[in-house]
């Protein structure tokens, strides 16, 4: 299952980084490495082992905590609006409606 | 407090230590001296009154900057702060600063971090391990007693190792995790260190305990840590895993074992030689499943919420250049080896098989305790401190986790401390014991810190 130049850069759009070229191969190698020692996973016999490893979790009740904050919030985001925050504007957004400084 | 520590409130003295040992890089920021003063004159009372303390730089603070090591947080002021700094302040401790880390903790040796490596106290040319490596100097450099970190596969135990100290991870849920910047958070825990092991049990104490602002912490009582002081090791019975002792093993780490294996046992305990069969997949199961975990926490840092954003007109060109300019090259190693075990047509073969060997490592822990072991004696690492950049192939500094990953990922209690020299430098020895049974732990820390007395660190 050896990793190729082509799945490291499929898998930098998943994880939305900006991959140089000179980097590839490097990272192509590096993880060949790493997924070879991890190779050692596949004589293990978990038949024992049930699918939801980790079952039964415990479980709290679905309840939204507000999280108690120690500075306002126009102290981090200083343009709160109707209960939402207005980021700046990116031109791609630009046919999509206002923001601030736009209305 | 503990009689080998000073009552006086010297957080000030401590800041200025900090300031004279800069060359350690062991701190990312320092408290302003107005705002000592003002923690010390209003930490009346508590059983950390006035002490000065050191905080990692992935534990949410209000009035210090929490930037995780990290290019893409830096500066970041958190909004709220970390139960477990609300409970320093509550038992008057003083934060003297921000201590150094491996970025986002995906580190050994400190040398990831964005702002520069930590030096090691002891040999200034050595690693003071990671990824705490921040606040394990601030403590072994005598600048605080007590500091604390973070452990997802030894990040604590394995520089207290390094830096000759007291090192603890307590069980999975013990310890609020809330305002912890997640890495991978089903191995995540705060950790202790102290000078001392009456340092690091004052340490635990006072953050120790529930929180409803943490889903995973338990609501158990919270044992007296330090009531274990002096007790002695009648009735105890220490198993020695065999797994921990291969024959490759440094001869000499091995020997420092086997004298503090002998001092236990002439405190009383009794010594049993066990098996933990799956620790040699210790490593593998790790770096699966925290790449895979921190590839998923660390996705909320794309430029819109947190820290820097990088200058493009495209929605998608900002997330990626935004990540990619703000994570150093370890961050992205295991972001991209973190998404691809979990991508289509890997996942079976990489994250659910982990996920299944990591319940058959659980369940070695779960039948060694069964069998009447009340705590299990380990070397901490399998080598000293190791020089700077010597380790330049990322699965040999994986490696240097062998004995410490099983514990996160069993989420047992397990601690290092002193137990001799190797090359001139500290090597550790682990104490392990069973979920929430940290006081058995600190019963055998104890003994062995005062029967080994001056031969820890000879």
């Amino acid at each position: 299952m050896a990793v190729t130049e082509a799945d490291v850069l499929h898998v930098a759009v998943l994880a939305r980084l900006a991959m140089p070229a000179g980097r590839v191969p490097a990272l192509v190698r590096e993880l060949n490495g790493i997924l070879d020692h991890m190779a050692v996973l596949e004589t293990v016999d978990v038949s024992s082992v049930g699918e939801d490893a980790r079952a039964p979790m415990p479980r709290r009740p679905d309840v939204v905590a507000p999280v108690p904050l120690v500075r306002p919030l126009a102290g981090f985001a200083p343009a709160p609006r109707d209960g939402f925050l207005l980021v700046p504007r990116l031109s791609t957004h630009s046919q999509l409606g206002a923001s601030e400084g736009e209305e | 407090m503990s009689a080998t520590m000073p009552r006086a409130a010297d957080a000030t003295a401590a800041l200025a230590r900090a300031h004279a040992s800069a060359d350690l890089n062991a701190f990312v920021t320092l408290a302003d001296t107005t705002d000592v003063d003002v923690a010390v004159r209003t930490a009346t009372s508590g059983l950390l009154q006035g002490v000065p303390v050191a905080v990692k730089d992935n534990i949410a603070t209000s009035v210090l900057s929490t930037s995780c090591g990290s290019r893409i947080l830096e500066g970041w002021m958190s909004p709220y702060e970390a139960t477990a700094v609300t409970k320093l302040r509550d038992a008057g401790a003083v934060i003297i600063g921000k201590t150094n880390m491996d970025e986002f903790a995906m580190g050994s040796s400190t040398e990831n971090s964005a702002f520069g490596p930590t030096l090691n106290p002891l040999d200034r040319t050595r690693v003071p391990g990671g990824s705490s490596g921040g606040s394990a100097a601030a403590v072994a450099g005598g600048i605080c007693r007590i500091a604390y970190g973070s452990e997802t596969g030894g990040s604590v135990r394995q520089p207290a190792a390094f830096c000759g100290i007291v090192g603890v991870k307590p069980t999975y849920g013990r310890v609020s995790r809330f305002g912890l910047v997640a890495f991978a958070s089903s191995l995540d825990h705060i950790g202790v260190f102290g000078a001392t092991v009456d340092d690091a049990a004052v340490g635990l104490q006072v953050i120790a305990g529930h929180d409803r602002q943490d889903a995973t912490s338990v609501d158990l009582p919270v044992d007296d840590y330090r009531a274990e002081a002096g007790r002695p090791l009648d009735g105890l019975v220490v198993g020695v895993p065999v797994e921990y002792f291969p024959t490759s093993l440094d001869g000499r780490i091995r020997a420092r074992c086997d004298r503090a294996i002998d001092m236990l046992r002439q405190n009383g305990a009794e010594i049993r030689h066990v098996s933990l069969p799956h620790t040699e997949l210790a490593i593998p199961v790790y770096y699966i499943l925290a790449p895979a975990e921190a590839s998923s926490n660390l996705a909320r840092f794309d430029g819109v919420r947190y820290g820097p954003r990088a200058a493009t007109d495209d929605l998608r060109g900002m997330y990626e250049q935004t990540r990619s300019q703000g994570f150093g090259p370890e961050v992205t190693r295991r972001i991209i080896l973190g998404t691809y075990v979990l991508s289509q047509g890997h996942y079976d073969a990489y994250y659910l098989k982990a996920m299944r060997v990591r319940e058959k490592i659980t369940q070695d822990f779960a039948a060694v305790f069964a069998s009447g072991v009340h705590v299990l004696f380990t070397p901490t690492t399998p080598t000293p401190a190791f020089g700077f950049g010597t380790k330049s192939d990322p699965l040999e500094m994986y490696l240097s986790d062998i004995f410490t990953a099983t514990a996160n990922l069993a989420g047992v209690p397990a601690m290092s401390q002193p137990i001799g020299l190797v090359d001139g430098m500290p090597v550790g020895g682990q104490l392990l014991a069973a979920h929430f049974r940290e006081a058995d732990m600190f019963r055998a820390a104890f003994a062995l810190e005062q029967a080994l007395g001056s031969e820890a660190l000879s």
